[in-house]
């Protein structure tokens, strides 16, 4: 087990995000912030406080769960079985620059689901991708706009994100 | 576009919790695929598909209504008996899944010919269908046909036996109302003798901790009530003033012989909610009532429509339900 980032460094990577979304935006009142759960959920949160500090823009945030989207629900999944929770989207998307927020980029099936489920629910004017960790394994042709650590870790390594709100501490492990 | 790596500081942290988020599942794993009713169900497994439903919700307020889960499966709607809002509740979950549907009733099927129920399930089977949702006169159609077919089987109503779709969305209600069933007491009021959303809520709700009675004449109580896990009453005063929800159940005139009870008029006197009744019961009691209503029968319109009223919602609810069953059974039959 080899810790990649500490609570330290994650706090100025995540500040460092929030500027570069800010420079690459002429209009922080179109922004949103859509959260993957669960962890995207968290860092969707933090971010969009950051933003909102920043711009002095009322930034919306919203959680998406991506279950009903997922493109493994017809094989078997073992002890995964996958639970479908709410998603809780409560502002109009249309139009919208959504920074899509993800704790790992790993095969890019989750990135999939979510563009998929965001599409359903309107037509936002773009959707950017922002995630903490961006790994090697990709299996579909999906790369990230922001990318807070890159890391390139053997095919059987996992990337354990750990944050505060859902796990106690902040923290970045390949194990 | 990758960010530089500067080591900025934020002003404020950012330290709301996000409660929902933390471990309060274990890892519960779905393993039916079949739905025959509640009296089989734990109380884990009727709380999982309650939470699974919630996230079906917000499918029906968006823009674009219909998810794909359940793309490319295909849900029979085998309906021997009449039913309105059930099959076309069904109906819209399945397509709201983005699941093809067929229907079948006993009119437009073979079964007029004499084909049995077992026949005709396999005929469509062999058309490869998914899952079957049924609704029979006889108690345990839906157990026969589960344990004959591959497919998935959901039990739309059998017989007097169970709904539990029904008893699900009726749970589903109150515990939205009330976030949680534990300690509350509900009246079930009227015909209790026909009714299969009786059996499957008492079912449902005692398992979830609520203590249920049925409110009745004794003509219109099933011969085995005494070995049911409820209280009985003949008297819906007595009971009125201290329940939290009042189920009443439709005066099923089609099923009754004409002598459960001397005239309309007076079973609506004892036994219909009234607004004189209601203006006895708890200020925040739930109204409920499985539809359709018989208007001035078992409740007056003005309690139907008031602000007690959950009626509409229950409909509502019933969607979401659906939804969550149907792919939740689905599910169990990917695992195999």
């Amino acid at each position: 087990m080899k810790v990649i980032l500490e609570a330290e460094t994650i706090r100025s990577l995540l500040a460092s995000l929030a500027d570069q979304v800010l420079l690459d935006t002429d209009n922080p009142a179109s922004l949103a912030v859509v959260g993957i759960r669960s962890r995207g959920e968290v860092l969707a949160e933090r971010l969009t406080h950051l933003l909102a500090e920043r711009s002095q823009a009322p930034i919306p945030c919203g959680t998406l769960d991506i279950t009903l989207y997922r493109d493994d629900l017809n094989s078997p999944q073992g002890n995964e079985q996958p639970r479908v929770r709410t998603t809780e989207i409560n502002f109009n998307v249309d139009d919208k620059t959504i920074i899509l927020v993800d704790d790992v980029l790993f095969t890019g099936r989750s990135i999939r689901a979510a563009l998929d489920a965001l599409i359903d629910l309107g037509r936002p004017r773009a959707i950017r991708l922002a995630v903490l960790v961006e790994r090697s394994g990709r299996e579909l042709p999906i790369q990230p706009d922001y990318t807070c650590i890159s890391t390139d870790v053997r095919p059987h390594q996992h990337v354990r994100v750990s944050l505060v709100e859902s796990d106690g501490r902040d923290e970045v492990v390949v194990e | 576009m990758p960010i530089s790596k500067s080591h900025l500081r934020t002003t404020k942290r950012h330290s709301g919790m996000i409660p929902h988020i933390k471990k309060k599942h274990k890892q519960f794993q779905w393993q039916r695929k079949h739905l025959l009713g509640l009296r089989e169900l734990s109380r884990e497994e009727i709380t999982y598909i309650l939470d699974t439903a919630e996230g079906f919700e917000q499918i029906s307020t968006r823009s674009v209504k219909k998810a794909p889960p359940l793309r490319g499966k295909v849900v029979v709607n085998l309906f021997f008996e009449d039913s309105t809002r059930t099959r076309s509740s069904f109906t819209l979950a399945a397509h709201r899944l983005s699941a093809d549907t067929l229907d079948f009733s006993k009119e437009s099927s073979s079964v007029s010919k004499g084909e049995t129920l077992l026949d005709t399930a396999k005929n469509l089977e062999a058309m490869g269908i998914d899952i079957v949702v049924i609704r029979h006169t006889a108690a345990g159609a839906a157990k026969l046909l589960s344990k004959n077919i591959n497919a998935c089987v959901v039990n739309a109503g059998d017989g007097f036996c169970e709904h539990p779709t029904q008893g699900l969305l009726d749970i589903y209600t109150i515990r939205q109302m009330r976030g949680s069933l534990e300690g509350l007491r509900v009246a079930i009021v009227g015909d209790i003798a026909h009714s299969r959303v009786a059996r499957s809520d008492m079912w449902g709700m005692t398992k979830l901790g609520a203590q249920v009675t049925f409110v009745a004449p004794p003509t219109l109580l099933p011969p085995d009530v005494r070995q049911l896990p409820v209280q009985i009453s003949y008297c819906l005063d007595e009971v009125v003033e201290k329940v939290d929800v009042i189920n009443m159940l439709r005066i099923q005139f089609e099923r009754l012989g004409g002598n459960a009870f001397p005239s309309i008029r007076e079973y609506s006197r004892y036994f219909g909610l009234t607004v004189e009744r209601l203006s006895r019961a708890k200020d925040n009691v739930i109204v409920m009532h499985p539809g359709p209503i018989n208007r001035g029968v078992e409740i007056d319109s003005k309690v139907a429509d008031g602000p007690n009223s959950v009626i509409l919602q229950q409909v509502k609810n019933g969607l979401a339900v659906r939804m969550a069953v149907l792919f939740l059974v689905n599910q169990a039959a990917a695992q195999t």
